[in-house]
């Protein structure tokens, strides 16, 4: 497989706040993935790099195989974006500009913008002041999905919409996938990059800190066990991959690394196991400890 | 009004720098007049000449009003000053009122601060106390500032009330036009035309002759303010008049605050088509524009044919007056003053047409910081090509201004004296001689949009000051390097045109664009 984007050591400082640093990002063709980090994180940043909006303090860049500051006019022919702020026009209506930037584009799908308008629930005929943050997004949303393009950026698309409508998002994307589209999505809900994204890159502070398929992540998540046993705990502590562990007598709690459960259970049995509760791994525990880091 | 008194400290933290400009600009400007007409006509007699000339002169009444009484001092300061003055404080409360009440709704700001514990009334109240406020202390130290320069106290207080009550008048109008439409922009431009109407009126008035309509004058704001007449009769009771337009226009706006719903107008938006036809960005900025150059173009026909209206009359005068006409035979006879006052009046022209030219090339910025050139430029529109787009609209824009002005000023001189066909031309080309000047602005402002996106605004400081000095330069007496300062300084004065300072003023404005555009290839997007 060959990336459709690969971004590696980029640095963007605005003056004192240093937006990126040594961020690397590898999206492959064909692929939908989730670019996942809390507020701040640095996303729309590096989007902006990738089109060719900011430019990069230091790093490499590479876009459809092209430079994204050189190249700009020649790689958004193929590509289409939809920015985290939509803001559109307050005197064209949505139709006008699903069908302007569809136009710059180099052309709309007539028969995939009508669908994708009844689908969203969205009225064209309405001026763009009149609209709310959701239908801003979904005139934006329009506009990208009903044009012929390779790649799809969506920065944190779904922001202002509801759950109903978040499903026929989730529903579009999937069609874009089967379509061979690459599709890369920020956002910083954890529950959509899981139901949608083949791959994730979880970017915190302006660096990517964790990046892989979502089996990859989950053995980097970790499972809760609390135990009786009957007799002392020896040896848990010293184990690889146990964390938090609290002993009250015969029992214990702790957690540990799903890579390492196999050991650690070997030990627990080795002191005889009385009762035993154990919590799956979850993503989301994993996001947290890494937004928590964050703070 | 709850939280009122927060919103002003609020809009005065923000305004901090520009309304302090403001201020020292009118009360400045009311000093250094004094002054510098104290030494120009010290003298009784140049007084006396310059009261016939003036207020013989069509030109000079459609332009600055009569000069009531020239045998003061503040009188003549009054006549050199008070109308502009008033127009200068009018566009301030305009901006300001503009500025922190549809300009936050339109941003959404509002409705930020409507959700917490404020009245439904607390924005406009703050705006209306901010830019009255400001007019209040203006007209103050501009009383303090003749008094200073040792003018009568009664007149003194006139004229600085006088100036506060347009302020007053205009913070009215803007409280108004913030009400009907959705759009900061729209506000401004109604207000902006309702203020050049109440000039125009008071031209009107003033130029019209004894037999004329006089009394439009009193349909005027600025109008009310000569019917002061500061260091003259000082009739203070004609302040009555702003004062309940004020508080008239004020408590209407508020009500309609109560009949509208936060972010909308009082007209609601139509729907529109379902499909667009726009394709280019120079469709977007054709689309985006048309309107403001409709409106421009259509206002400065009209400022055209005032002034082509007028011109013949001032010929008129100077042969029907024997004493007046040996007066102007000296400076080379009738015509000669007939084509000063043109001279004159294009160059007026050139200046407001580079306030169209700046504010159409400066929707470059606000489209950047709102947001909406990112998705544009997301598309295979190059910056160069999206650059242009505005750019272009804007240059040839100006041209059009300027030609619609100098067609208003031909058709109408060319029908009074019976010779179309030799004036329309004259007068188109008196006109868009100006170009070039308006030119090196805009490129002026296309530089900062390029290399300083966050200085943009400094671009309405140039603009200001080649206004100022261009208008007011010659009457303070200013060093001809401090002139030479405005490009319009530079503009060959009409009969007598000659094409070299056009080609290097052009050439100027050339090179400036071109480093705004490279500046701008290279640089962010900044908000
Ligand atoms: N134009 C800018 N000027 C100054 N700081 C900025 C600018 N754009 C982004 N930042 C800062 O860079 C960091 C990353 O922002 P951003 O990329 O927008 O984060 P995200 O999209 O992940 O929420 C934040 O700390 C933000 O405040
Ligand atoms: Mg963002």
């Amino acid at each position: 497989m060959t990336s459709a984007i690969s971004v590696s050591g980029l640095v963007k400082t605005f003056g004192p706040t240093r937006a990126l640093d040594d961020l690397t990002l590898d999206v492959q063709t064909g692929e939908v993935h989730g670019f996942l980090g809390p507020n701040g994180a640095g996303k729309s940043t590096t989007i902006r790099i990738l089109l060719g909006l900011l430019r990069a303090d230091s790093g490499t860049a590479r876009l459809l195989g092209g430079d994204p500051w050189k190249d700009t006019a020649a790689l958004h022919r193929r590509l289409a974006y939809v920015p985290g702020d939509v803001n559109l026009w307050p005197n064209l209506t949505g139709g006008e500009v699903i069908d302007l930037l569809g136009r710059l584009r180099g052309g709309v799908d007539r028969v995939r913008r009508e669908e994708l308008l009844e689908r969203f629930e969205l009225d064209p005929r309405k001026k763009g002041r009149t609209y709310s943050k959701g239908n801003r997004q979904k005139v934006a949303l329009v506009a990208a999905l009903a044009s012929d393009v390779e790649l799809l950026i969506l920065d944190e698309p779904t922001s202002g919409l509801d759950p109903l409508m978040e499903a026929v998002f989730q529903d579009c994307v999937n069609h874009e996938r089967e379509r061979g589209r690459t599709v890369l999505l920020s956002s910083h809900i954890l529950a959509e990059v899981e139901a949608l994204c083949d791959r994730v890159s979880i970017i915190r502070g302006g660096h990517v800190v964790e990046t892989g398929t979502l089996a990859d992540l989950r053995h980097l998540t970790r499972t809760s066990i609390s135990a009786e046993l009957a007799g002392p705990p020896d040896g848990l502590a010293g184990l690889t991959g146990v964390h938090d562990l609290v002993v009250e007598g015969n029992r214990v709690r702790f957690e540990v690394d799903s890579d390492e459960l196999d050991p650690v259970l070997k030990q627990l049995v080795a002191s005889g196991v009385r009762t035993l509760t154990s919590q799956p791994p979850t993503l989301e525990e994993l996001f947290l400890r890494h937004y928590e880091d964050a703070k | 009004m709850i939280g009122t008194w927060q919103l002003v400290r609020l809009a005065l933290r923000r305004d901090r720098v520009l309304l302090p400009v403001w201020v020292l600009f009118l009360v400045g400007v009311t000093y250094s007049t004094t002054t510098a007409l104290e030494e120009l006509y010290g003298s009784q007699e140049s007084r006396a000449l310059l009261g016939l000339t003036a207020n013989a002169n069509s030109a000079f009444l459609a332009m600055l009003g009569p000069l009531h009484d020239w045998s003061s001092l503040g009188g003549l300061v009054v006549w050199r000053w008070g109308v502009f003055s008033g127009l200068f404080i009018a566009v301030m409360a305009m901006l300001v009122v503009t500025r922190h009440t549809r300009a936050e709704e339109e941003a959404g700001r509002t409705e930020l601060i409507s959700a917490t514990v404020v009245g439904r009334h607390a924005p406009l109240a703050a705006a209306v106390v901010v830019a009255g406020g400001t007019s209040l202390l203006i007209g103050l130290l501009q009383a303090l500032a003749l008094i200073g320069a040792d003018l009568a106290p009664a007149g003194a207080f006139a004229f600085g009330l006088s100036t506060a009550s347009v302020g007053l008048v205009f913070t009215g109008v803007s409280a108004f036009t913030a009400q009907l439409s959705e759009n900061s922009r729209v506000s401004n431009a109604v207000a902006g035309g309702f203020l050049g109407v109440t000039y125009l009126l008071r031209a009107a008035g003033d130029a019209a002759g004894e037999s004329g309509p006089r009394w439009l004058t009193w349909f005027s704001p600025i109008g009310w303010t000569e019917q002061v007449r500061s260091f003259g009769d000082d009739r203070f009771w004609v302040l009555l008049i702003p004062l309940v337009a004020f508080a008239g226009l004020v408590g209407v706006s508020a009500y309609v605050v109560t009949r509208r719903d936060v972010g909308l107008g009082l007209f609601a938006a139509r729907p529109g088509p379902a499909r667009g036809s726009i394709g280019s960005p120079s469709g977007l900025a054709w689309r985006l524009q048309k309107g403001s150059l409709i409106g421009w173009s259509t206002a400065l026909f009209g400022v055209g044919v005032i002034y082509g209206s007028v011109a013949q009359a001032v010929g008129q005068m100077v042969r029907d007056n024997p004493a007046l006409g040996q007066v102007v035979q000296r400076i080379g006879g009738a015509d000669a003053m007939v084509d000063a006052f043109f001279a004159t009046v294009t160059q007026l022209l050139g200046l407001i047409s580079s306030i169209y030219l700046v504010q159409a090339l400066l929707r470059l910025r606000s489209e950047e910081t709102s947001f909406r050139a990112e998705p544009v430029l997301a598309t295979p529109v190059s910056r160069w090509g999206w650059v242009a787009s505005h750019a272009v609209f804007a240059l040839v824009g100006g041209a059009v201004v300027l030609a619609s002005a100098g067609l208003g000023l031909g058709l109408v001189h060319g029908l009074q004296i019976d010779d179309l066909g030799a004036v329309l031309p004259r007068m188109l080309g008196a006109a868009l001689v100006q170009l070039p000047a308006a030119w090196v602005l805009a490129g002026v402002a296309l530089l900062l949009f390029g290399v300083f996106p966050r200085l943009t605004g400094v671009s309405w400081a140039v603009v200001s000051v080649s206004l100022v000095l261009t208008l007011l330069g010659p009457t303070l007496g200013l060093d001809q390097w401090v002139l030479d300062v405005s490009p319009f300084t530079h503009v060959p004065k009409y009969p007598d045109i000659t094409f070299g300072p056009l080609a290097w003023l052009t050439a100027v404005a050339v090179l400036l664009l071109v480093a705004g555009f490279a500046g701008f290839r290279r640089r962010d997007l900044t908000t």
